[in-house]
């Protein structure tokens, strides 16, 4: 992007906690699913949110499109608040803001048919366009993500992975919205029908101008898709940089060893590559280390990691990084990705 | 190298209602020791009824044919009680889900040392204590406080683990892991393979290691064979497939799967569908998706055919496969 290019999307001091029973006779705990969450969106970008499980990654993509509604701060949508938008309103703006879910078959209700699921958005956000005109609309989108005109009629489980998903992607696309949150959108398919899928999310993008944030855990089809990647570890963001930033230069520990650990489908490369494994899992959100929440995990971690939380700095051409060590730190491309 | 395993012309078959569907047919291979072997594939590719059919662990409607040799005896139609002296002691499976692998109602210590005590005659404390032990070479941390854990209270990459533990106790020769890092994040699945590594190399352990990831196969496989609608469609070496495939579904996975340090603008992805077993198409199973299909290959199904370098390809097509071409 040569221009400036334009803030869709606004996130600021994002935090979300939820509230869980410790049992019975105990007193109720309260999990940091997000906190100090800062970034921003640009139109027509594809930002993939990457980490491991109970990151805040689903979380995050929830809070945006206000399915789940933050504790604290804001989710500006051209400059306008979404958290404090009266749910009249935010309905109406949902047809801006779609999203698409992982488990396309699960996502799907069975008892209509696939013509009635991708119609249902419009019957709440057009409601001005009558019978034939959804129709039409209906056969329109489903051209545009690859399904026949003769599928208008069938149910769910006749369909395969992949079509479901094609299913859940029109179900997104009809009501022209302007941003999709694709949530694990091919981690439950084939991989052929992967393939199809990102090819066919890449070609929506370009034809109706989308904007998208790719949420996964797989870190290859992230690097495919996204212009820049922000990595979350227990609900913070660590990094946020552009795909190649990221893949060739990673700043932040947690970021280096995650790329590490992705496998890649190159032998002789994956013989001679140097994995430096991340000892143990994730910690429990309920009860994050002190001051740097990787630091348990973290190679380079020194006595003073643990006692105040690294700050979110801004560094060369707005990438975000949050490591106190991050400038003593080298660790060169070879040794991350073995090339 | 010694072979541990001769599979032979094995089939799996299931009735239905009406029909039979064929899960498995013609599959031979050999597994040597300390070789780990990857079997690739989609869904219903028969990749895991394969090797289900040789643990005796087929659903009740299945039937299995032909021979799975180990030594001298054959696995296949086996009486499940003679399968229960060889299962878990010579050879062990591991499943994805390794939640619904273990009893939530048992603490991890009753089900690890009851494999013990039942192949190996330990009485209870040393099975516990050989069970503890195992749980921490296989990288436990604080392994005497999981063992009196119940499943539900480890994360995944932990319960993973134990199941892994398990199928260790006895040092089985061969171990079959389906799908074992599909449900773990790429760190813990990082941990896994290396745990893998250090089974073949250090314990002389036989994998074969069932997956879609050919991402989790070059890192650990030594051979591979590639299935398709129920058949192995290439077989050879990991790097002879992944640097010269030669069958063009082979090709067409290569190219699905995105690399990490290769940014490519659009994959290259195989088109359609997988087929259905109960409807496989004539001729070559794969003709309808392949680029390269000719007249041949929809009326004559290619048999599996030795090409040299201890390599075998199910295909008609003999020209090039230029990049870009599989579309």
């Amino acid at each position: 992007m040569d221009q400036t290019p334009i803030n869709l999307l606004e996130i600021k001091d994002l935090k979300k906690t939820f509230s869980i029973s410790g049992g019975l006779f105990s007193r109720r705990l309260t999990l940091t699913a997000l906190e100090n969450i800062n970034f921003t969106i640009r139109q027509g970008e594809t930002l993939g949110i990457v980490g491991e499980s109970g990151c805040g990654k689903s979380t995050l993509g929830r809070c945006i499109l206000q399915l789940l509604a933050p504790d604290e701060g804001q989710v500006l949508w051209l400059g306008q608040d979404l958290t404090r938008l009266p749910a009249e309103e935010m309905r109406q703006r949902r047809a801006d803001l779609q999203i698409i879910f992982q488990d396309p078959l699960a996502s799907l209700n069975p008892r209509m048919t696939v013509g009635e699921i991708i119609a249902d958005p419009l019957r709440t956000l057009r409601p001005e366009l009558n019978k034939d005109e959804r129709r039409a609309r209906v056969l329109k989108t489903m051209e545009a993500v690859g399904l026949l005109p003769e599928m208008i009629n069938r149910y769910p489980h006749e369909f395969s992975g992949g079509q479901a998903q094609r299913i859940g992607i029109a179900r997104a696309l009809i009501t022209e919205p302007k941003l999709i949150v694709c949530d694990e959108p091919v981690s439950a398919l084939d991989v052929s029908i992967q393939a199809q899928i990102l090819n066919l999310l890449a070609e929506l993008k370009d034809e109706f101008g989308l904007t998208l944030i790719f949420i996964s855990h797989n870190l290859s089809v992230v690097r495919h898709v996204s212009d820049r990647i922000l990595v979350l570890y227990l609900g913070r963001i660590v990094e946020l940089a552009t795909g190649d930033e990221i893949y060739e230069d990673p700043k932040h520990p947690y970021t280096r060893a995650l790329l590490t650990a992705v496998p890649i489908p190159d032998p002789r490369l994956a013989r001679q590559r140097n994995i430096d494994a991340l000892k143990g899992e994730i910690p429990s959100p309920i009860n994050p280390p002190s001051g740097c929440t990787f630091r348990t995990r973290c190679r380079f971690a020194k006595p003073f990691c643990a006692e105040t939380r690294p700050p979110l700095e801004r560094i060369e051409d707005g990438r975000l990084v949050a490591c106190h060590r991050w400038r003593e730190i080298e660790v060169p491309v070879e040794a991350v990705l073995g090339v | 190298m010694k072979q541990v395993l001769k599979v032979e012309d094995m089939s799996v078959t299931f009735e239905l209602h009406q029909s039979e569907v064929h899960a498995v047919r013609d599959m031979s291979f050999s597994l040597s020791e300390g070789e780990t072997l990857a079997v690739v594939g989609e869904s219903g590719s028969g990749k895991s009824q394969a090797f289900l059919a040789i643990m005796g662990l087929l659903a009740k409607n299945g039937r299995a044919g032909g021979r799975a040799m180990m030594g001298d005896i054959n696995l296949i139609g086996m009486a499940p009680s003679q399968l229960d002296t060889h299962r878990g002691k010579d050879i062990a499976m591991i499943f994805q889900d390794p939640m619904t692998s273990l009893n939530p109602t048992l603490k991890v210590k009753t089900q690890l040392s009851e494999v013990l005590v039942k192949h190996r005659g330990f009485d209870q404390q040393k099975a516990v204590m050989t069970s503890i032990e195992m749980l921490e070479r296989v990288g436990i941390p604080e392994p005497v406080k999981r063992a009196n854990a119940y499943p539900h209270e480890l994360s995944g990459g932990m319960r993973q683990r134990v199941m892994i533990a398990m199928a260790l106790l006895c040092q089985p020769k061969i171990l079959i892991a389906d799908e074992p890092t599909t449900a773990l994040d790429v760190t813990v699945q990082a941990q896994m393979l290396d745990l893998f590594k250090t089974l073949t190399q250090d314990f002389g352990t036989s994998l074969v290691l069932i997956t879609h990831d050919l991402g989790v196969v070059a890192g650990v496989a030594d051979r591979m064979m590639v299935m398709y609608g129920g058949r192995a469609v290439e077989k050879g070496s990991v790097d002879d497939l992944f640097y010269d495939p030669r069958h063009p579904y082979t090709l067409g996975l290569l190219h699905s799967t995105p690399h990490i340090a290769k940014r490519a603008e659009r994959l290259d992805p195989i088109q359609g569908l997988p087929p259905s077993l109960e409807h496989l198409p004539k001729g070559c199973s794969f003709n309808p998706r392949c680029a390269f299909a000719f007249d041949r290959c929809l009326v004559e199904r290619p048999p599996l055919a030795d090409t040299g370098n201890g390599r075998e390809k199910a295909c008609h097509y003999e020209g090039p496969m230029a990049y870009g071409k599989v579309a």
